[in-house]
Order: C-alpha cells, then structure tokens, then sequence
C-alpha cells in the first residue's frame, strides 16, 4: 500500500516535469492526446469494464459535452470551465435517459451495446439538422486565450489539464475497486440474478455507472473543444470517439485501473509510429496497426494487463516451485 | 418467521404453483420434498421475489413482500441459493462472499473480514484467494451457502445444496445446516437427498403437481400412503403395505 502510493506520486512527479523536458509540440500533442483518450477509456471502463455494459456509443455523452460548451460559450457567452459544469450535467442526463430505458427493460450484451449505437446515431442525425448546433458546419468557439478562458497558447497547458482528468479518472477508478459499490457493480457484471439475490439493487447500479462515464465523458467532450476550438456533428457523434473508448480500454484491460490509459499509450504509439515509419506506402500504417491490434486481442483477452498479470503469475508460480523444490 | 398464503404460479396452461399455503416457523429446519416438476423452485422463486405470483401473498416477519424487490427482500433477511449454483467466476472466493457482507456492511475491509469469517464456517478458508471457477462442485455449493449466509439472514432458503456431493461431502453440509440454525438462522430447504432430509428437519411439507399434499414431522410424511404414491406411482403404498404384511418387502 505504502509502495503503491509512492510509485504514484514519483509517476505524477515525473509526469508534471515532462513539458519541462519535453519542448516538441509534436510530442506534447501525442502525448495529451494519449491522456486524453485514457481518459475517456477510463469513462468507457466505468460502464463497459466494471459494471460489464458495453456501450458502443460512447459518443452520445462526449458529443453532449462538447456541443454543450460549444453552444453556451456562444449563445450565452458563458466561460469554458462554467460550461464545463453544465457539460458534465449534459453527459449525466444522457446516461441517466439511455441507461433507464435500456436496463428498465432489461437490455443486455449486444441489445445494450447496439442501443448506445443507435443513440448516439440519432444524436449525430439530430446535430446535423438542428440549428442551434449550426448543422453539418459545426461550430467554432471564440478564441480568447489564457487559462480563465480554458484555451492555452501552449501545447503544455492542455497537457497539464488532460493529466489532471487522468488523474482523476485513476482516482474514480481506484475508488470503485477499493468499495462496495464497485464491488457491486462488479457482481452484476458477473452474474445479474446472484447479485440481486445477494442485496444488490442491480438496476440502481448500472444506472449510476452508465451516469458517472456520461459525466466523465461530457466534460472530455469539454477539452475537446477547447484544444481544437471546433465541433460537427461527425466529430461529435460519430463512431470514432466511441470505438476509440471501448478500444483502448479493452486493449489495455477491461476493469482495471490502469488498463484504459496503458491501451491509449500503447495504441497511439503504435499508431503513431507506424505511421511515422511508413510515409512512403499509404495505407500501409493501418495494415500494421489493424495486425498488431488482432494480435494483441488473439494472445491477450484481457488486455495488456491481464497479459503482465498471468506472466506474473506464470513467473511466481516458478519461482515458488523452485524454492519448495529448493 | 414466514407465511405463504394461497400462492399460484401459471406458465401457460400449466399450474406450476397451484394454491398453496406454508408456514414456517422461527427457528425451524423445514423442508419441500416433491418429485421432480412438482413447483418446488418454482414456489421458492416467489417466495424470494424473483417471480411475481398470479395469486395469493407472502408475508416475511409481518411485512408483505409479494413482489418486492429482490434486493429488497434480501436486505430484509431473506436470501436464497440457486440449485444451479450462480458464483461471480471472475472474482475470488473471498471476494464472491463479500458481495453477501456487504448488505450490512458497508466499508470494504469489513465486508472482506467477514468473509474469511463465513468462510471458515462453510470449510472454504483454504480456497478463499482461489478464483471461484476454479472450485469443485462441492465447493461452488458452499459458495453458494457461504454468499448467502454472508448476508446475515433471518431466513434461508436453500435450493438443493446437497445435490451431486458425495456421501461424505452431504454429512459435511448436514452439519453445516445445522450450525447455521443452532446461530439463530431459520432454515427452508429444497432437497432430494432423503436421508439428509429425514435427519435435518423437523418439518416437512410435501409438494406434487403444484400442490401440497402432505404435511408433518418426518416420520409422519414418510409413512404417508399420499406420498409414496406421489414418488413410487399409483397404488404403490397399497402394494408397500400387502408386501409388508406377507414378510417379503425389505422395508425401503
């Protein structure tokens, strides 16, 4: 416990002198961007990993978000990190409306995932008629930089934020491994009927799941908009940011901790540098990556995580047999 | 402790449940024979609030539950166990139990203290950091007892947990009822294992095609002609009684 919480705060230390270190604007983008995904990986884990939900349209609450503040910063003139607020309500209220129609009658596994899917579908159709969010266009929030405004004129000052959501994403999700409710959530994950036999409120707990990652992911929505200052509907709602989030968590290992943020490094490195090593063969750098990602799901189910912890497990077992032996 | 009052259960056209009545009484092991098919499950699915009845009531410690919520009901002090044994497979043993302790423990290392605690009440304290897929029958049956148990019932409802064990492992779980009765826990039973039934209980209510058709202490429901034509066929106890009187039954 006391080594965990030492290793944690070298690794924030560490991670707050990188703009120091690191000057390449390049490089700080990949890496706040790295973070950013772990982030709302970590969002997606809440729901999908956790409590054992998969959402495939994770969009639907980010996208909420990120109109969110584009719209109140607009019509209302209201500052980013004020809107923030509203942003995270906006992805809370999402969950709360696709998360009681879908488990009030009783949707599972791919039912589940395909309805998120078909919201977030209709988000996006809905964003693209409508005018409040200048339809297929999109939006650009006024530019007004410094950090009262939540726009920075650096790249090291979007990486300060987004290590800020990381970090407290890791916190929400040490949180739910180490207390009943996440221990519930979990045994819903496992086994619904059991869960509920044993005291647990099985709708009651997927419902605040599915609210936390539609908070989490409104106010990733948030970021978004004020380190690109631009919003559409595609961005928004479409499949990317969805399959992005149930991506990285899933490569980096479903309900744990570290999983979803390990899975956006490892992807966007990979990602990155294939892409970097291979400028004279187009489209080949998404070959690589698309045979690098089956490899890691064939040999991997768990994810890397799950990998390190059987390796560990394989190697403590070793090493026991050998000092019994000994 | 518990009164069931005229429930009834269809699917289809058939009467899973039909009319029936039950009382047990504080402190008690009570026991629900019946042939396969009978409505035992069926009834205790109701009881625990996991099928709304068609008809009738069941009265938990003097409040209503007919179609409470089962979590509900559980916070109450009723909790059951599935004859198809339902463990969290991802989680430990320890961890499967806590899921039971947290209903009225809230902070986590409690509910994991009471875990080990319970667990040594079923004899699972060696596997309790094992994975619970990888237990044996018997011992995902404990689990089972022990997730329940956990919960600190006023009543439990077992279903089937002796089923598949072999004849040492049923001894085991004999003494294991009966401890947990002998800590102030009310015990109904689903069993098929007779003999394990005629020594732990007190009570036996018996059910064929959704009704109950017999009632009584064990010695009473095994003499019963009602019964034994329920499990043995029609005109069995006569034929018990003709081979009885002429010396060449063997008494079974």
């Amino acid at each position: 416990m006391r080594r965990t919480v030492a290793v944690g705060v070298v690794a924030l230390g560490l991670a707050l002198a990188v703009p120091l270190v690191v000057r390449s604007g390049f490089w700080l983008h990949l890496l706040t961007l790295m973070l950013f995904f772990g982030y709302l990986g970590g969002s997606w884990n809440i729901l999908g990993g956790y409590a054992g939900q998969f959402s495939f349209g994770h969009a639907a609450f980010f996208g909420t978000g990120a109109y969110v503040t584009a719209i109140l910063q607009l019509n209302l003139g209201l500052n980013p990190w004020v809107a923030m607020l509203f942003a995270v309500t906006g992805g809370a209220l999402v969950g709360l409306v696709i998360g009681f129609l879908s488990f009030r009658y009783g949707l599972r596994g791919s039912y589940f995932a395909l309805i998120t899917l078909a919201f977030s579908e209709v988000l996006r159709v809905l964003a693209t008629t409508a005018k409040i969010t200048n339809g297929g266009q999109g939006l650009v929030v006024p530019l007004r930089a410094g950090l009262g405004n939540f726009q920075f004129p650096s790249k090291a000052g979007y990486y300060y934020v987004a290590l800020t959501l990381t970090v407290i994403s890791l916190a929400v999700a040490w949180g739910i491994e180490h207390s009943r409710f996440g221990a519930r959530l979990m045994a819903v994950r496992e086994n619904e009927e059991a869960a509920e036999a044993l005291g647990v409120n099985a709708f009651g707990h997927k419902l605040a799941a599915i609210t936390i990652a539609g908070m989490m992911a409104g106010a990733g929505g948030t970021f978004y908009v004020q380190m690109f200052y631009y919003i559409d509907p595609r961005i928004a709602y479409g499949p990317a940011i969805s399959v992005e989030s149930l991506l990285v968590s899933i490569i980096g290992g479903m309900g744990t901790v570290f999983g979803p943020f390990l899975g956006s490094v490892v992807l966007h490195l990979v990602g990155d540098l294939t892409r970097q090593g291979l400028t004279d063969a187009p489209g080949m750098s998404l070959v690589l990556y698309g045979v690098l990602l089956i490899l890691i799901l064939r040999y991997l189910p768990n994810g890397l995580i799950g990998g390190a912890r059987s390796l560990a497990a394989r190697v403590g077992l070793r090493a026991g047999g050998a000092a019994s032996a000994g | 402790m518990l009164r069931v009052s005229r429930l009834s259960k269809s699917f289809g056209g058939l009467r899973a449940v039909d009319d029936v009545s039950l009382e047990v009484a504080e402190g008690r092991i009570v026991a629900l024979i019946g042939p396969n098919g009978a409505g035992k499950t069926t009834l205790f699915a109701m009881i625990s609030g996991f099928l709304r009845p068609d008809a009738g009531t069941v009265v938990f410690r003097g409040t209503d539950i007919t179609g409470m919520a089962r979590h509900r009901i559980c916070e109450l002090g009723l909790v059951r166990t599935f004859q198809l044994v339902q463990p969290f497979v991802g989680l430990t043993v320890r961890e499967n139990i806590a899921i039971g302790a947290h209903v009225r423990l809230a902070r986590r290392r409690d509910a994991l203290a009471k875990a080990a605690e319970v667990a040594e009440r079923v004899r699972l304290t060696r596997q309790l950091d094992e994975p619970a897929a990888r237990l044996t029958v018997a011992g995902r049956k404990r689990l089972e007892l022990a997730r329940a148990l956990a919960t600190q019932p006023k009543l439990l409802l077992l279903d089937e947990v002796m089923a598949g064990l072999t004849p040492t492992e049923t001894e085991e779980v004999v003494q294991i009822i009966r401890a947990i009765r002998a800590s102030g826990v009310t015990v109904l039973l689903i069993e098929h294992v007779m003999q394990a039934v005629m020594r732990l209980s007190e009570h036996i209510c018996v059910l064929s095609d959704g009704r109950i058709i017999a009632e009584g202490r064990p010695a009473e429901i095994a003499a019963h002609p009602r019964v034994i034509e329920a499990y043995l066929g029609h005109g069995a106890a006569a034929r018990m009684v003709a081979s009885a009187t002429t010396g060449s039954g063997d008494g079974h």
